[in-house]
């Protein structure tokens, strides 16, 4: 950003911050996703540079039970360190009678349908408790504010997977959180649909344009603090793509920081091999993209 | 970072089934894009459901996409040919889903158009042409393909080519190449096909390298659209901060700059950022963020220019080119949403010029609405001023959308300026007044009899400096001394939504209208009438005069700078005492002769 001439990080960049700052500006009830992963990592780095280091709205996070543990320490570390407005929600309901993949009870899709897009539907919605960390007591409380979001910026790049690369910058969902691939409004130039009918909520996606090698360069260039889960700690494995430990396996890689990943990404093994190749869920039957229309992120 | 490569989005548009999908496939499978197994996986896919293998399958990732066997959105797809990566959209070619290929085709720097050698030019052809002329684009290849459909005839594909860039030179575009291939067979793809030893042009991969990546416009006059002003208090910040993003030129600190359309100026302190290192300068395409030598009052919106350069048009009125998607025909009267660069402001269809249908670039000069995928020549009027640049000369401030029910219904560019003395809100004052029957007692029997003029008092500042406070303590005291007063407190969000709907920018201005309208009359029947409206700007109160005239308005402003002061008749500080701010109104009140004791008829 410094030199006189923009390079593709920067314009990525630049893309990215203009849309959180429509979003800001348009959006009463906003929140962002942040999964904990890379791709939302950077997201609020770039809601950072976009508020000059401060971050105006919720981060939320779903939280499974089942993330890898080195996940929700990372979590709370850095809402303490950037001082986030913090906020998590889960599926008590199902966590409490166990009906999870890992307990044996459903299948992966629906496993994910339950602790992922229905918490997430009623977090978002606020008739499922929200639970905010108190900045004073480094403790979860009971968010007062039940007021639904209506406008969730999530972190999903239009390279990953196919319905994602159908995405619009700006995308409605229905009451339900239902997405409507066939009828997407229009997006011309940088004008984005900013207004919605009442019970519905805008998704909004600026990250869209990036590729994962793009989040690499960009976490390199920016030293973004990344969980150390993404890096090879001596067994020969590291995870490429995060989740729910059930259904992530690591991938059999050395890189053992930011440098050694973007340059795998760039020219080494990965560089032909898809990202969400060690995620279980995509593979089962009409896989991601029939969670997506259900609302998953 | 020196290693990053080179990024450019092509759309890919034309007909439906002239085969955009089976291209794209082509072009994924032999770059060597695909991810490893993908092609084997759909191969064998096809195998297993007894269907002959397509490349277009590649593409088909969603289920409802494979089972009409159309494109219904635009999808991305990368691939990288030696030179730099492509992004490829592929835009939807069936007339239902127009509004998808044009959001695809918007966010292109290169188009390739695909016409079928077999079936020739057909309606999509033409109407897409003219899109990605209407839509910017300059980098165009025509992709004649199916060749091996038609033997790789020579003349069938000279022919076709002859029309349609005579079509093409009509909207003046000329393409970079036209190229004869066959997607499905691999000709002149990504190599020259031996099929077709007469043409000695370039394959498909090297018309897309040879397309120069459009240079970022530092050089053009400096626009910075602001988004917003941020004060963030958090941690002792106290910077205020005007954020946008710089589409054309370059700024660097110490310039003295303008904001349109409030004309309002100030010079430059320092460019901010977060993680960047410290830099006076800012230029074109960067997200960045300014602060500024003396305290700044101005809203999103607003254009920031260098006041040493050529400065953008400032005006309610413009000629544009309008492509329209609703169902719903666009109708004149009607109130819809202009949303150009970061302005938002009502604005009026006023005038239809011609109404192209883009298939056939016939011209039908009578019509009365702009139907769904008309693309039409007019004039719009907002109801407050812009600021904004022909297309040709800076595109990122030439151009917009109209929203109209939440949805982005219409898209356009603006060709000139259009400067006239007549307005919506002018027209409408004046009609009113023509017809108005008029009561038997005139103003200066009414004067006469109340012992005083009527007014309308506009009390106005930002949220909370205590408007309300004063208006009702004014009304107290003319009120115990005689007067004919009325405190007006309607509130700001009408109570009739279903009307109005939720949009902010046309209940803004409903809310002003209602309140123009409701003074008018209140003060023909002679009262002192008192309000206060919040973080009105120029445009505004000029609208609340105009309605209520041909009766007397007094602009009161409270707290810090916010509108013009030819535009004020007294400036009170934010959060006066009551009685203070009480007696130096009723001073203007005597003033302005609406009070003066001395007045005789």
């Amino acid at each position: 950003m410094n030199t006189m001439t923009m390079d593709k990080l920067d314009n990525i960049e630049a893309q990215s911050v203009f849309i959180l700052r429509e979003a800001y500006r348009e959006f009463k009830n906003l929140a962002m996703l942040w999964s904990i992963g890379k791709d939302s990592t950077v997201l609020l780095w770039l809601a950072r540079k976009a508020f000059f280091g401060h971050v105006p709205f919720p981060l939320v996070h779903i939280d499974t039970s089942f993330k890898i543990p080195e996940m929700i320490v990372y979590r709370d570390n850095l809402a303490r360190e950037w001082k986030l407005n913090m906020v998590y929600g889960q599926n008590k309901a199902a966590l409490e009678a166990k009906i999870t993949f890992p307990a044996g009870k459903i299948d992966r899709l629906s496993c994910c349908k339950a602790l992922k897009s229905e918490a997430l539907k009623h977090t978002l919605a606020g008739d499922w408790p929200r639970f905010r960390m108190n900045h004073t007591t480094g403790q979860y409380e009971i968010d007062k504010n039940t007021e639904p979001y209506t406008g969730v910026i999530v972190g999903a790049r239009a390279d990953e997977e196919g319905s994602r690369s159908k995405e619009r910058y700006f995308s409605p969902r229905d009451k339900n959180n239902d997405w409507d691939v066939g009828d997407q409004p229009p997006e011309l130039w940088n004008q984005f649909k900013t207004d919605f009918a009442p019970g519905t909520h805008i998704r909004i996606h600026p990250l869209l344009d990036w590729t994962e090698l793009n989040i690499w360069e960009y976490i390199q260039r920016e030293n973004i603090p990344i969980t150390n889960l993404y890096f090879d700690q001596g067994t020969g494995k590291r995870y490429r793509s995060l989740g729910c430990y059930p259904c992530t396996t690591p991938v059999d890689s050395t890189a053992k920081n930011v440098a050694e990943i973007v340059e795998e990404l760039r020219s080494g093994k990965f560089s032909n091999i898809a990202e969400r190749s060690g995620r279980a869920q995509d593979k089962e039957d009409g896989g991601l993209e029939t969670l997506r229309r259900q609302g998953y992120m | 970072m020196n290693n990053q490569r080179e990024q450019m989005n092509v759309v890919i548009v034309g007909h439906v089934d002239h085969g955009k999908s089976t291209v794209i496939g082509r072009l994924l499978a032999d770059t060597g894009s695909l991810p490893e197994g993908k092609l084997e996986d759909v191969k064998a896919m096809c195998a297993r459901n007894a269907r002959p293998f397509e490349y277009a399958f590649l593409l088909d990732a969603l289920k409802d996409e494979q089972a009409q066997g159309i494109t219904i959105d635009t999808a991305r797809s990368f691939f990288k040919s030696k030179k730099r990566d492509y992004i490829i959209i592929d835009a939807p070619g069936h007339i239902e889903f127009l509004k998808n290929m044009i959001s695809g085709a918007a966010r292109a720097e290169a188009a390739l158009l695909v016409i079928d050698a077999h079936e020739g030019i057909k309606e999509n052809s033409k109407r897409h042409g003219y899109m990605m002329s209407f839509l910017g684009i300059k980098n165009i290849t025509v992709c004649i393909n199916k060749m091996d459909l038609v033997k790789y005839s020579e003349k069938i594909f000279e022919s076709i080519k002859a029309e349609y860039l005579e079509f093409l030179s009509e909207i003046n575009v000329v393409p970079q190449n036209v190229i004869p291939i066959s997607a499905r067979e691999g000709d002149n793809m990504v190599s020259s096909s031996s099929h077709m030893p007469w043409y000695k042009g370039s394959s498909i991969l090297q018309a897309l390298d040879t397309f120069s990546k459009q240079a970022m416009p530092y050089e053009q006059q400096f626009r910075f659209p602001v988004q917003d002003i941020y004060k963030f208090t958090a941690e002792g910040d106290d910077r205020r901060i005007v954020a946008g993003r710089v589409e054309t030129g370059t700024i660097k600190v110490g310039d003295e700059v303008v904001f349109l359309p409030s004309n309002k100026k100030n010079k430059i302190k320092s460019v901010e950022g977060f993680n960047t290192s410290a830099t006076t300068t800012a230029v074109a395409g960067q997200s960045t963020g300014f602060c500024f030598e003396t305290q700044i009052y101005i809203r999103p919106g607003e254009i920031m220019c260098n006041a040493a350069e050529r400065a953008p048009y400032v005006s309610t009125r413009f000629k544009t080119n309008i492509f329209w998607m609703s169902k719903e025909p666009m109708v004149k009267g009607k109130n819809y949403k202009l949303k150009i660069a970061t302005q938002h402001v009502p604005v009026v269809l006023s005038q239809i010029v011609s109404v192209l249908d883009a298939s056939e670039l016939s011209s039908i000069a009578s019509k009365s609405e702009i139907s769904r995928h008309d693309v039409a020549e007019c004039i719009l009027e907002t109801l407050k001023p812009v600021a904004f640049d022909k297309v040709t000369d800076i595109s990122a401030t030439g151009r917009f959308v109209i929203v109209d029910n939440y949805e982005i219904v219409g898209g356009g560019i603006i060709l000139a300026p259009v400067f006239e003395e007549s307005s919506i809100v002018k027209d409408h004052v004046h009609r009113r007044e023509m017809n108005w029957e008029r009561s038997g007692i005139t103003p200066e029997k009414r004067a006469q009899k109340y012992d005083h003029k009527s007014t309308l008092i506009v009390i106005t500042g930002q949220v909370e400096t205590g408007k309300q406070r004063i208006a009702k303590a004014l009304e107290e005291k003319l009120f115990r001394q005689g007067k004919f007063v009325y405190f007006l407190g309607i509130p700001n969000q009408p109570a009739n939504l279903e009307k109005a709907g939720n949009d902010r920018t046309l209940n803004r201005f409903f809310h002003i209208q209602q309140l123009g309208e409701m003074a008018h009359i209140l003060t023909d029947a002679g009262l002192i009438l008192i309000t206060s409206i919040s973080e009105a700007d120029d445009a505004e109160l000029k609208i609340l005069k105009s309605l209520n005239q041909p009766n007397k308005t007094l602009i009161i402003g409270v707290g810090e700078e916010e509108i013009s002061t030819e535009l004020t008749d007294l400036k009170l500080s934010a959060n006066m005492e009551t009685e203070k701010a009480v007696s130096q109104i009723f001073d203007l009140l005597v003033r302005s002769v609406v009070l003066d004791p001395e007045y005789n008829i």
